[in-house]
């Protein structure tokens, strides 16, 4: 299914870490991964959800023990419904509720964790499901790969479809809303986008780091773009720049995929901003 | 006491002629912010909403874009049957300066289906920049939101929101971010567009002077109606001495005709 890649791979990169077809796999994946969290991350920084999108991941996480614990035929499809109706929901309480939205979503986060917690360590078996709080790029199989390519496919047309809306409801919701954009649906649309992804990413990018590389890419982009374009632009360049120097590094390291990509998306933050007040004068 | 603008004219000037807010009110958990509004406005008049903080002069245009959940009714009387289009421009300080977004994506975003993330298309621009024209703003249309001082924001957003020109013109003055000049400036380009297209204005603000010199008509708000008139028929008013302290009778009043 992957031959060619394996093939071009195998042309264009005759170094040592690309002789593995579990490197191949997992750079493909990060081909596919951090352009996706390049882009989604502009806006989730933009709208302050930085928080909101951590505890996203604490719903997928409590969907993957709940698709485990079903022992369904499509444990992943239980999990992305589960995480998308938390998604959801948390949105509606955080609009209708007056309580600080920190607060509710602390609530719901804790809730979710502890509770995907309980689920898997129920029987005393908690081990084979570390890779959820970790995640190992390394262990992702072609099948996988292919239906990463679908969810990059969709979030690129839906992207083109919701950007303008989502954009003016981050720059100010009354005025968003004085054009005709639904503020609500926007942030839901947007919001249940962020979940499918970060549910269907999370057993190889893990937990803990999974906001890491949503946020850290626009938030080092942020710093040095003046306008909308060269915002995405950077984030998704910083994601994959970091994607894939933090590949070959954790080859050579013999460290965490994921850790060594979010040290270096973190580098690039402490980078621009120090170039910061000479970019944005 | 429960006063109401009448609606003066019947027909004639084209699109929205008189926008007629019936019975609005507002509750916000167990606060009532606003009770049983009642506001005829005219097409062409700039009315300007005045009383003091926590008065529900903000909460009022929000009810009107429909943001906010109220009792009430609003009807357009439109004399071409057609859906009127609201214009808005927001207080400016609640905006997110550091957002890496320029005067240009703002219009892109806002008037056209192509993605802003791509960039934008050369129509939009020279749309753009046509609006801008308007408010003397043609130099800031590359410039970032935040990088903008107040009463250039204003203008942007004054721009923006005659872009496509709207029946019904909200605007909701900033406290305070934008200098005497500014202000001014800003209350020229309003009068101007007024009598440019003919539109229905609501302005919601906190500098009296400028009220006074501008304004056709005054609603005076605190939950409630006060009073509606003439700025002049307002500010010497009871009720206004009341609300703000002192008497206004001495301001000046402009030129216009009461």
């Amino acid at each position: 299914m992957l031959g060619w890649w394996y093939a071009f791979v195998g042309t264009v990169l005759p170094f040592g870490w690309a002789q593995h077809i579990f490197m191949r796999n997992a750079l493909l994946a990060i081909l596919l991964l951090t352009p996706l969290f390049g882009l989604l991350g502009t806006m989730v920084v933009s709208n302050r959800m930085a928080f909101f999108s951590d505890s996203l991941g604490h719903g997928a996480f409590t969907g993957i023990a709940l698709g485990a614990i079903a022992g369904a035929a499509a444990p992943l499809g239980a999990a992305v419904v589960f995480s998308v109706a938390f998604a959801a929901l948390i949105t509606v309480i955080k609009n209708k509720s007056s309580a600080s939205t920190d607060t509710v979503i602390g609530v719901f986060s804790s809730v979710a964790v502890a509770l995907g917690l309980i689920l898997l360590s129920f029987g005393g078996s908690y081990n084979k499901y570390s890779s959820f709080l970790v995640g190992d790029v390394l262990s992702i199989e072609p099948g996988q790969i292919i239906m990463l390519a679908a969810v990059f496919a969709g979030v690129i047309v839906m992207w083109c479809l919701v950007f303008n809306r989502v954009l003016l409801v981050s720059v100010n919701q009354s005025l968003a809303a004085s054009r005709g954009v639904n503020t609500l649906m926007t942030e839901m649309l947007f919001t249940c986008a962020i979940a499918v992804v970060v549910t269907m990413t999370i057993q190889w990018v893990g937990l803990l780091i999974i906001n890491s590389l949503l946020v850290l890419p626009a938030a080092a982009a942020r710093n040095v773009s003046s306008n909308a374009r060269r915002y995405t632009l950077l984030s998704v360049l910083i994601s994959l720049f970091s994607g894939i120097a933090g590949l070959i590094l954790a080859y050579y390291l013999d460290t965490s995929a994921g850790a060594t990509i979010v040290m270096l998306s973190a580098a690039a933050f402490f980078v621009t901003f120090a170039m910061r007040r000479k970019a944005l004068a | 006491m429960k006063e109401q603008i009448k609606c003066g004219r019947d027909g004639g000037c084209g699109g929205v002629c008189c926008t007629k807010i019936e019975h609005f009110g507002v509750v916000k958990g167990r606060t009532t912010i606003l009770d049983d509004v009642n506001l005829h406005i005219h097409c062409g008049e700039l009315t300007a909403v005045i009383g003091p903080n926590g008065a529900g002069k903000s909460t009022l245009l929000k009810a009107i874009l429909g943001q906010v959940r109220h009792t009430g009714d609003i009807e357009f009387d439109s004399v071409s049957g057609e859906k009127p289009t609201i214009g808005y421009v927001p207080q400016y300080l609640d905006f997110d300066t550091s957002t890496p977004t320029s005067v240009l994506d703002l219009f892109t975003a806002s008037v056209g289906k192509y993605p802003a993330w791509l960039g934008s298309r050369k129509s939009v621009r020279f749309k753009a920049l046509a609006a801008l024209r308007r408010v003397n703003g043609e130099k800031l249309i590359d410039r970032r939101l935040g990088a903008l001082s107040g009463g250039e924001m204003q203008r942007v957003l004054l721009a923006l929101s005659l872009e496509p020109v709207p029946n019904l013109l909200l605007l909701d003055e900033p406290v305070s971010g934008v200098d005497r000049a500014g202000l001014e400036l800003f209350y020229r380009m309003v009068s101007q567009v007024r009598r440019d297209y003919d539109l229905t204005i609501i302005l919601v603000s906190h500098d009296l002077e400028m009220v006074a010199r501008f304004a056709d008509r005054v609603v005076l708000l605190n939950g409630r109606v006060e009073m509606c008139g003439t700025p002049r028929e307002v500010y010497s008013s009871e009720n206004m001495k009341e609300l703000f302290g002192s008497s206004f009778a001495n301001m000046d009043f402009g030129d216009k005709q009461d």
